[in-house]
């Protein structure tokens, strides 16, 4: 569906305004039920017993002393599931270790029992004798000829022979000739980057609640960003029919990629299976550290050629990605985005994906790109910053822009990287003056986004209000934005609208809440679902007036004759129409499926102000503004909300978390007090700037805004810290003690 | 193992129940008293979802035990509105937009209350410290500060 | 005939073309095409790949039109968080 107007946006009446959200009264009650406030009668408390091992063979698990306790009603090894599907293999293997255990918190065993001290207890009871193998976790190590082995047999084709059977898989992109490029620079940058594995880091652990019948039928409720997702890789795990399985969404605690699969739901399904007891199941922080998805870590080699008066001449990166123990690291994706905010005629990526003993990445904001664009917009700052050119102008000079073939392919349509920067550029923040130990740097950063399957359904109450039921969990507000909607298409106030997010029953395959898809594919799905319930309320107006349906319009909420020639009639109100629904042809309704796909990309420059003490090290972000093109803002707020949560992630990412492993591969901070997310006093302010230029494939314009505010952050950390330092990070994060050592080194 | 009784105040409620030794005033409030809008993020006292006062002072109920109820004044975040009139913070914190999922909001908005009882005009530095023991991981902090800071000048006008 | 773009790995099944010419009318003919001329690409083409047409990204839809004159470039599958 494209854009309704390709010459001019229309006149927004609610769309743009920033009303409160249907759901903000049970949030700031506490009435709001997440994953683990859910709870059912005669349910038992299931709990997983972790390998403590980074890599070790299953060689046996003895569970008859746990199953002899009074209390405990199942017990559930590996053993109890089915050889599984190709598709859900790793997934099922991740939930649950076969015959090695790959990582320090793979679940080895469950139990369900009557009280969680009874589980607890009984969880010491499980007999598993394990034979310990080495590990590797280091992602430059796992390549090597030589490094202990995951897997055999996963490597694809894309691999040349005489590498670790780690390495899974070659990416290579881009265009032109790399040497000739870079002939033409006045000075090369050549660097390598590392950044360590970050957490997504949701307050909020996995939780779920599982029952189960001896018919095949069965309930789930869990905390998750695609419960038709849940549910179709529970059945198949399971070997249940998707449409016995209802999988019903909680509030979701934050998620930001890391609740795009399972982990808990197959075991608290296979446990209930065993007792025949409603089973909950809710992970500890530590569990949440050790044995859920925290992002690739990442090894990247940068060069990049540049002529004095800032012209890129050339761009290569090659990068290296561990995601953990099965292949699917992001690191396709990071070869793709790297330099896709510029305009090179010469350019290419390598990426390869590898497997390490630690706990498999899950997707986190973006996934994949921070990194490249770490590496990649340190190398041009060093460029600029060397040449003495201003940053921003090197990016403008470099920018791509409509007509652009973008480094991974296609020729850009209309995008918004320019206006970022020439905005970022007139901004007051750029020309602020800056104290001694203070250093401003800028970044900026891309992404994809993406549609997928989506449904919904709109009904037409009898009293003329509006239910809204669409299949995406709602993690920051969008239920606000699909009533927006739905209102300005209906021309009904905002408040006669009410947006649900329905089980899996109630509507048919909707893709997960991820790719900052949901304001755009489900947003796109709710216009065509109130414009189908729009025709039928002209139909049902026609009636009335014995004319023909096509003489009816839709106008300010209400039908009216569209023309003299109609006929004179005063027009109908949709609660009119409502009000007579049952005499004029029964219940009305609108809905839509689709596939909608070509989202729009979107671009950010992010512009930060650091001070570095070069006393310990320490790094204060004293200003930060992000100027991101949202194509069209629905609710402002709740794009500024997002604006501001990803850069401070990034922040996190930047400065101060990381996955540390100790020499025996096992992870040594999994808590927050020792994984450290950033607090209120780390921070200002983080300002916003949106920008809207309209993405041609949505009726109002409509580009994802999730995921690219966490890509330039990373860059624009370091940028600031290289500024305010003289020192160039290259490893991240850029905690005091690494910094301090480098100041040192100076 | 017996369990201990105890008798205590929950949000003005006389309330009586029984508890392991070990077990948090957290599990108590979710798990006995069906009071789940205190949350539980950590477990360690290091992300503030559960944070509740007891006697007026700010506290993790993941830190605390149940039995240590005994005699005190409980505050959650089931007590903060009044029957349909919401606490001036809970209201900022809507119009603001200062959650996204919500998850850490009811120790935010308990730790908020805390500092506006302790401090009624707190400085946006003051603000930040304060609230630097509740994690909140959609935001940023921006229109929770924000929030607070808005509720706080409404309690001030208002008193 | 359209013009297919395909990225950097691919091209050893390609015998190093980066430029391919397909008979296809849609997308799913585009697939099939390539998959039927390039049977070294087949484990890419079953593991997943997103298609440029003309600007927009499309991953599932089989019937989405490819004119002849379409800018039609092969990605690696997106993936989102």
């Amino acid at each position: 569906m494209a854009l309704d107007s390709k010459s001019e946006l229309r006149e927004f009446k609610i769309v743009g305004t920033r009303p409160l959200r249907p759901d903000g009264i049970d949030k700031v009650t506490g009435k709001a039920r997440f994953g683990a406030d859910i709870t059912a009668p005669g349910m038992l408390v299931g709990l997983v017993l972790r390998s403590p091992h980074a890599h070790a063979r299953i060689v046996s698990i003895d569970t008859s002393r746990a199953e002899a306790v009074p209390g405990v009603h199942a017990v559930v090894t590996r053993a109890d599931f089915a050889e599984p599907g190709e598709d859900v293999a790793d997934i099922l293997d991740n939930c649950m270790a076969g015959a090695k255990a790959l990582y320090d918190g793979h679940a080895v065993a469950a139990i369900a029992a009557s009280s969680g001290k009874i589980a607890r207890d009984a969880l010491k009871l499980i007999d598993v004798v394990y034979e310990v193998l080495p590990h590797v976790t280091d992602v430059d190590a796992a390549m090597k000829p030589g490094a202990p082995v995951l897997h055999e047999g996963r490597t694809d084709e894309t691999v040349p022979e005489g590498l670790s059977p780690n390495v899974i898989s070659r990416h290579e992109f881009g265009h032109g000739d790399i040497e000739a490029g870079l002939a033409q620079a006045d000075r090369i940058v050549e660097r390598t980057f590392q950044t360590e594995a970050t957490h997504q880091g949701y307050i909020e652990p996995h939780a779920c609640l599982a029952q189960m019948g001896p018919d095949g039928q069965a309930d789930l409720w869990c905390c998750t960003q695609g419960h038709y997702m849940a549910r179709n890789v529970c059945a198949e795990i399971l070997g249940l029919e998707q449409g016995q399985l209802r999988v019903t969404a909680s509030e979701i605690g934050g998620g930001f990629g890391g609740k795009t699969t399972v982990f808990l739901e197959p075991v608290a399904l296979m446990l209930a299976r065993k007792s025949g007891r409603p089973v909950k199941m809710v992970m500890t922080r530590s569990e949440v550290l050790r044995a859920t998805g925290p992002t690739a870590s990442s090894s990247i080699d940068v060069k990049i050629g540049m002529t004095k008066d800032g012209r890129i001449t050339a761009g290569f990166a090659e990068l290296r990605y561990q995601g953990g123990a099965y292949p699917g690291s992001p690191v396709d994706m990071g070869s793709m985005s790297a330099f896709a905010p510029y305009d090179l005629e010469h350019v290419k990526t390598i990426g390869w994906d590898v497997v390490t003993n630690r706990p498999k990445q899950a997707a986190y904001r973006a996934p994949g790109a921070p990194m490249a664009a770490f590496a990649v917009e340190s190398a041009i700052d060093e460029l600029a910053r060397g040449f003495g050119l201003d940053p921003l102008e090197v990016r403008l000079k470099n920018a791509a822009r409509e007509g652009t073939r973008a480094s991974y392919g296609p020729t850009y349509p209309a995008i918004g990287l320019e206006a970022t920067l020439r905005t970022a550029k007139d901004h007051p923040h750029w020309s602020a003056p800056l104290g001694e130990n203070q250093g401003r740097g800028v970044a900026c950063g891309f992404w994809f986004n993406f549609g997928g399957d989506t449904c919904v359904t709109l009904n037409i109450t009898p009293d003329g209000t509006v239910t809204v039921s669409e299949g995406n969990p709602d993690i920051g507000g969008s239920r606000a934005s699909m009533s927006m909607m739905a209102a300005e298409e209906l021309g009904i106030p905002y408040e006669k609208v009410r947006t649900i997010v329905a089980d899996t029953g109630s509507l048919g395959q909707n893709e997960v809440t991820d790719g900052s898809r949901v304001t755009f594919a489900v947003g796109l799905a709710t216009i065509e679902a109130a414009r189908a319930a729009i025709r039928e309320m002209c139909k049902r107006a026609a009636m009335v007036w014995g004319i023909e349906p096509e003489a009816v319009e839709w106008v300010d909420g209400a039908a009216q004759p569209a023309g003299p020639n109609a006929g004179e009639h005063p027009p109908m109100t949709l609660a009119e129409i409502a009000a007579i629904a049952s005499n004029t042809g029964g219940p009305i309704a609108g809905h839509h499926e689709a596939n909608p796909e070509g989202a729009g990309v979107s671009f950010a420059t992010h512009m930060v102000d650091t001070e570095v003490d070069p006393d310990t090290g320490a790094v204060k972000i004293l200003r930060y503004t992000v100027f991101q093109d949202a194509g069209k803002a629905i609710h402002p707020a709740y794009v500024e909300g997002q604006f501001q949560g990803g850069a401070v992630q990034g922040i996190g990412w930047a400065l101060n978390e990381e996955y540390i492993y100790g020499e025996d591969g096992v992870l040594q901070n999994a808590g927050f007090l020792d994984y450290r997310v950033p607090v209120a006093s780390d921070l200002p302010m983080i300002d916003t700037v949106i920008l809207e230029i309209p993405n041609p494939g949505h009726p109002y314009g409509v580009r994802g805004v999730g995921e690219t505010s966490i890509v330039p952050p990373l860059a624009a950390v370091a940028n600031a810290v290289s500024a305010a330092s003289g020192v160039r990070m290259t490893s991240l994060p850029i905690s005091p003690p690494k910094l301090l050592a480098a100041l040192h080194e100076r | 193992m017996s369990k201990i009784h105890v008798t205590t105040t929950i949000n003005g409620d006389p309330t009586e129940f029984l508890c392991e030794a070990d077990e948090t005033l957290l599990d108590v409030l979710r798990d006995r008293l069906g009071l789940t809008g205190s949350k539980e993020g950590c477990g360690t006292g290091d992300c503030g979802a559960c944070s509740v006062t007891v006697g007026g002072r700010l506290v993790c109920s993941c830190l605390m035990l149940g039995a240590e109820a005994e005699g005190q004044e409980i505050g959650t975040i089931e007590g903060m509105a009044e029957g349909e009139s919401l606490h001036p913070l809970q209201k900022k914190f809507i119009e603001h937009a200062a959650l996204q999922c919500g998850i850490c909001t009811p120790g935010l908005l308990v730790a908020a209350k805390s500092l506006l009882e302790h401090n009624p005009d707190p400085t946006e530095e003051e603000t930040r410290y304060w609230l630097a023991g509740n994690l909140c991981r959609c935001t940023g902090y921006d229109k929770i500060i924000r929030a607070v800071m808005d509720a706080g000048k409404d309690m001030r006008e208002a008193s | 005939m359209v013009q297919v773009r395909i990225w950097g790995s691919l091209a050893a099944a390609t015998e190093d073309q980066t430029e391919v010419e397909i008979e296809a009318s849609t997308l799913r003919e585009l697939l099939d095409g390539l998959a039927a001329r390039y049977p070294a690409m087949r484990p890419q083409l079953e593991r997943g790949v997103s298609v440029s047409i003309d600007g927009r990204i499309y991953t599932e839809n089989w019937f989405t039109p490819i004119h002849k004159d379409s800018e039609v470039v092969l990605l690696a599958r997106l993936k989102g968080g």
